[in-house]
């Protein structure tokens, strides 16, 4: 299989200090591939390098067969941003409705809308929903126009754990369908919810296993303490 | 650039706007009041009225989307749909093409409804009215395009507001509106000269005026059209695909 995402030897300095230090990654299409790693570990950095908005100090990302950030890859990549980056003065429909016409893909909306279940909400102005609520019409633009690679920064955090589950479906499911599908997470419990997991610490991959290979690895019977016996092993950074 | 695009981004700010009744009444009411006063300040002195009045209908846009259309642009970049956008296929000229014709329209309602108030109930006497709602559109685009570039450099929505005395009132001091420039001390006329906001006062006050408007007129209107164009390409360039 060939990967759809090459990430080689990427260096980024964000404000003075190094938040990626030579990072090399293949993520590849029809998995799950989980970000995981502390605050400050550098999982946005490195979507943002992927996703091709982020200036880049060395090395390269390659997405589907591109450089990042190349403009046919804009309208093939799905980007949910870690803060919900959608008009809070807008309804949720008329945010979608707008996204959608800028991908020309207005009949996506009512799916996406039907996957983050907001299908009751979706006549109520963003501002006055609730985060985990936000959070979910900014996943639902992300969705919009079935992109090829989907680029989720925290997708799940603060919501409800029927839906947490429900979408950990839908991306399995979008993965199923060929999708390449990358979700960051500071959550562990999440980890065992990927295909593949990539742990970074400090701006460098700590590890690129199975969630189960991890455990074997390591020894740890959670994921918890497998990322504290890998950090231990390859000492403080 | 794409008219889908371009068309769906004024869309959407208009639908912004109409979200926000408060500030659509504060758009056209400020304005009206503002001249409602001008004409009660001058009363008894109606040749000062007659000729600051028309002039003060086309300046009115130019203020107020310099300060709609920064903070407008301010909130895009700080609340990340700017970067969403700049990740998804639009142009930089669909975003700022998008804003420029939801801002004149809304200039558009702006300057007819002062300029109906003006003219038929304070009896101003502005010569060619249709032209001074057409030149109160022209300087809507271009407060709205010097707003966009100066929002660039604004990193709070405090910092953008104080952008709008810092760009604004000295034009409106220098432009001739107040002092003839004729009047001014040399190098106030040397800056004067370059702002642009002389060269949109200028074309108000000679169509304003009677008697024909003459090549100056046309000169006005070329350079305030030459810097609009320019302070968009300089808005333009301060969107960034990447950023660090």
């Amino acid at each position: 299989m060939t990967a759809s995402i090459v990430v080689s030897d990427l260096g980024v300095v964000r404000g003075g200090t190094e938040a990626l230090r030579g990072v090399s990654l293949e993520i590849f299409p029809g998995r799950v591939t989980g970000l995981l790693g502390p605050s400050g570990s550098g999982k946005t950095t490195l979507m943002r390098s992927i996703v091709g908005v982020q200036t880049v100090t060395r090395g390269s990302v390659r997405v589907l067969g591109r450089p990042a950030g190349d403009p046919p890859l804009r309208r093939l990549i799905g980007y949910m941003t870690q803060s919900p980056s959608v008009y809070a003065d807008l309804t949720v429909r008329e945010n979608l409705a707008f996204f959608a016409r800028v991908l020309d893909a207005a009949e996506s909306v009512e799916g996406a809308l039907a996957t983050v279940s907001l299908e009751a909400h979706a006549d109520q102005v963003v501002q006055t929903l609730s985060g985990g609520e936000r959070a979910r019409v900014s996943l639902a633009v992300a969705l919009l126009g079935a992109p090829e690679v989907l680029v989720l920064d925290e997708p799940t955090v603060g919501l409800d754990p029927l839906l947490r589950r429900d979408l950990w479906e839908t991306f399995h499911r979008l993965a199923e369908q060929g999708a390449t599908v990358l979700v960051s997470s500071h959550v562990m419990d999440e980890a065992e919810r990927c295909d593949e997991l990539v742990l970074l610490r400090d701006g460098r991959v700590l590890a690129y296993e199975t969630p189960a290979a991890l455990r074997a690895d390591t020894g740890a019977a959670d994921l918890d303490a497998a990322f504290l016996a890998l950090i231990e092993r390859r000492g403080p950074a | 650039m794409s008219p889908r695009i371009t068309g769906a981004v004024a869309r959407r700010v208009l639908a912004q706007l109409r979200r926000d009744p408060r500030t659509v009444a504060l758009l056209i009411g400020v304005p009206t009041l503002l001249v409602v006063l001008l004409h009660e300040v001058f009363a008894g002195r109606d040749l000062v009225f007659q000729h600051i009045g028309g002039p003060l209908l086309g300046l009115f846009p130019f203020v107020s989307m310099f300060l709609v259309s920064s903070i407008t642009m301010l909130r895009e970049r700080v609340s990340g749909t700017l970067e969403r956008l700049m990740s998804m296929p639009l142009g930089r000229l669909d975003l700022l093409a998008g804003y420029a014709i939801a801002f004149a329209l809304v200039a558009a309602v702006q300057a007819s409804v002062v300029s109906l108030v003006a003219l038929e109930l304070l009896g101003l006497d502005a010569h060619r009215p249709f032209a001074v709602v057409l030149l109160a559109i022209g300087n809507a685009v271009l407060g709205m395009s010097l707003g966009l570039f100066v929002s660039a450099f604004a990193r709070t929505e405090f910092q953008a507001v104080q952008f709008m005395p810092a760009f604004v009132l000295p034009q409106i001091l220098l432009c001739g509106l107040i002092v003839a420039r004729d009047q001014m001390a040399d190098w106030l006329q040397v800056v004067s000269a370059l702002l642009p906001l002389t060269y949109a006062y200028d074309a108000l006050a000679r169509v304003t005026a009677p008697g024909a408007l003459g090549p100056r007129f046309w000169l006005d209107v070329t350079i305030t059209v030459t810097v609009t164009f320019v302070a968009l390409a300089l808005g333009a360039a301060t969107l960034r695909r990447r950023t660090p």
